[in-house]
């Protein structure tokens, strides 16, 4: 199968021919599947951000290229709005990027822009509104009334609206408490069962990561550091914590059993599993 | 794009010329003017350019960052240039077409114009590069603290400049931040006629003035939480300390304004 995104000898400088010339992004290589829902961890300062930027055609390559189902997408540069179109990036924060007088107006700007019929938009944006639980009423209301994240969910459902191949998102939960991460999170996650769209989900958090996603890109100062299922990545736990990343609590846990000379997987990382492998060597389960 | 303005901007370094009590560094700055609006003739003016370009030297700006800053102005000078050159009075040049409304003063006008316009900017550009924005603004407080008993309110002005000098990096990474929003989302801004082009702002605009508001919320709070109450019996972290060097780089300037006075006498 063709990647639907593909990544290939990226390189980006900022501030070139200044003192304060660095590089973001360095020779990173990546491709991603249709349908694959992807994550994409880093710190702070690890070129997270400008590499998503990339994808859709924001931030133009100093080397290297990206390819949209194949076809270079800085092949026609006057063309990169439908780029912009199929790859859907919510930025951090999408909230600070509202707008409009009420939070259906403010959705329908994607596909406005694509210039859609108004029968088109309004279909688009009731049923992206319906994705992240939104209610009748609060589409008729001021985003700026909303709370913080109802607003967020409106700046979301802005990019869902434009029905994009790929929906990136930029830490999707930061600032929000664990209650409305969750809440996000499982839309996000009820999205990608039911368009069977690509995702690319961009956070710091171990723990999102690791129960959202089929596969991981680990970034670490401008280079793709470990790039493979949660298992693949979890196992080198102690290369994670070597660079400053955490792993998911129940990582922790399973190595140090391991540690204590009981052989559980050092690659578990959700509960569930490491609950089932326990009872296993329990010998057959039948409760604790 | 944003990002690349450099108007204004300040390099880190420690040169000497870094070094310098930004008071020091303004008035020689003021001297500096002076100097190059008393030049008369080509060796005044050569005699401040040799100072300029020492200095420049000394601060080890880069000479493109210097004539990357003028590229704002070029307008400005080629318009000034083409004024003075057509429109100064004297015995034309030559009869020919275009010739004839040119003289010899005009030449000499438009030449010096120019030459004191790119100076000029260059020794202000000079002065912030190598001076960080707030200790710019300490000096002016220090400097024109004598204006205080007037009941001329200069603590508050040189805190809302140093304020608006503080977020102007800020509001332009934020403009950047949600113009790249709303490009997302496929807002176009490069297209389309005056009208199309200015609605296209309102949703960088909105936003924009949206966020700015909240800031300058929570920086009041922030200030109020710690206290702030107005300049009076108000200390700085950093004392300002005029040193040997200090007086020397004035001493300079003042000779340099002299050295210009003197030679002007003689027409030179």
């Amino acid at each position: 199968m063709e990647p639907i995104l593909r990544v290939d000898h990226l390189t980006h400088t900022y501030s070139e021919g200044t003192p304060f010339e660095r590089n973001a992004v360095e020779d990173m290589s990546l491709s991603v599947m249709p349908g694959e829902f992807l994550g994409i961890i880093g710190h702070t300062g690890s070129g997270k951000s400008t590499l998503i930027q990339h994808l859709n055609g924001l931030l133009k390559p100093t080397s290297g290229r990206v390819y949209l189902a194949g076809e270079d997408i800085w092949a026609r540069p006057r063309e990169i709005r439908r780029v912009r179109f199929r790859v859907g990036l919510v930025f951090q924060y999408p909230e600070y990027q509202l707008f409009e007088e009420t939070a259906f107006e403010d959705i329908a700007f994607g596909p406005r822009n694509m210039g859609l019929d108004e029968k088109e938009i309004d279909q688009r944006v009731r049923s992206a509104a319906a994705f992240v639980g939104l209610e009748e009423d609060q589409l008729h209301r001021s985003p700026f009334e909303l709370s913080g994240g109802q607003k967020r969910r409106v700046a979301i459902a802005g990019v869902i609206a434009m029905e994009p191949e790929v929906l990136i998102l930029d830490e999707p939960t930061a600032g929000l408490d664990p209650n409305g991460r969750e809440k996000i999170l499982g839309q996000i996650r009820a999205y990608h069962r039911a368009k069977g769209n690509t995702v690319i989900l961009v956070s710091h958090s171990m723990e999102e990561i690791a129960r959202n996603v089929d596969r991981i890109a680990v970034l670490h100062r401008a280079h793709i550091y470990m790039d493979g299922t949660p298992a693949q990545v979890f196992a080198r736990a102690k290369e994670l914590t070597d660079i400053g990343l955490d792993v998911p609590q129940v990582t922790k846990v399973a190595h140090a059993l391991r540690q204590r000379g009981i052989p559980v997987d050092g690659s578990v990382y959700t509960v569930e599993e490491l609950q089932r492998q326990l009872l296993a060597l329990k010998g057959g389960g039948g409760g604790c | 794009m944003l990002k690349d303005i450099t108007l204004g901007q300040y390099f880190p370094g420690n040169t000497l010329i870094h070094r310098l009590d930004p008071r020091t560094k303004l008035l020689c700055v003021v001297l500096y003017i002076v100097a190059l609006f008393c030049a008369k003739w080509f060796v005044s003016y050569g005699l401040v350019a040799a100072v300029l370009i020492t200095c420049i030297r000394i601060s080890r700006v880069k000479l493109k960052t210097m004539t990357k800053g003028l590229k704002t102005v070029y307008i400005i000078v080629a318009f000034t240039a083409v004024m003075n050159l057509f429109f100064t009075g004297g015995e034309p040049v030559a009869d020919l077409p275009i010739l004839r409304h040119i003289s010899q003063a005009g030449i000499y006008a438009a030449v010096f114009m120019v030459l004191r316009i790119i100076m000029l900017i260059m020794g202000t550009f000079l002065l912030t590069y190598t001076t960080s924005p707030i200790s710019l603004t300490d000096a002016l407080d220090s400097l024109f603290s004598p204006l205080k008993k007037l009941h001329v309110p200069i603590h508050e002005l040189t805190l809302m400049m140093s304020l608006a000098l503080r977020f102007i990096p800020t509001l332009i990474e934020e403009t950047d931040k949600i113009m790249s929003a709303q490009k997302a989302r496929g807002a176009d801004f490069e297209s389309g006629n005056i009208l199309r082009r200015a609605r296209a702002l309102v949703p960088i605009l909105v936003p924009l003035f949206v966020s700015a508001f909240r800031r300058a919320d929570e920086l009041a709070t922030a200030m109020e939480c710690r206290c702030y109450h107005g300049g009076e019996g108000r200390t700085a972290l950093h004392v300002l300390r005029y040193a040997r060097r200090d007086f020397a780089a004035l001493a300079l300037f003042v000779l340099l304004v002299i050295a210009v006075i003197v030679l002007r006498r003689f027409g030179l």
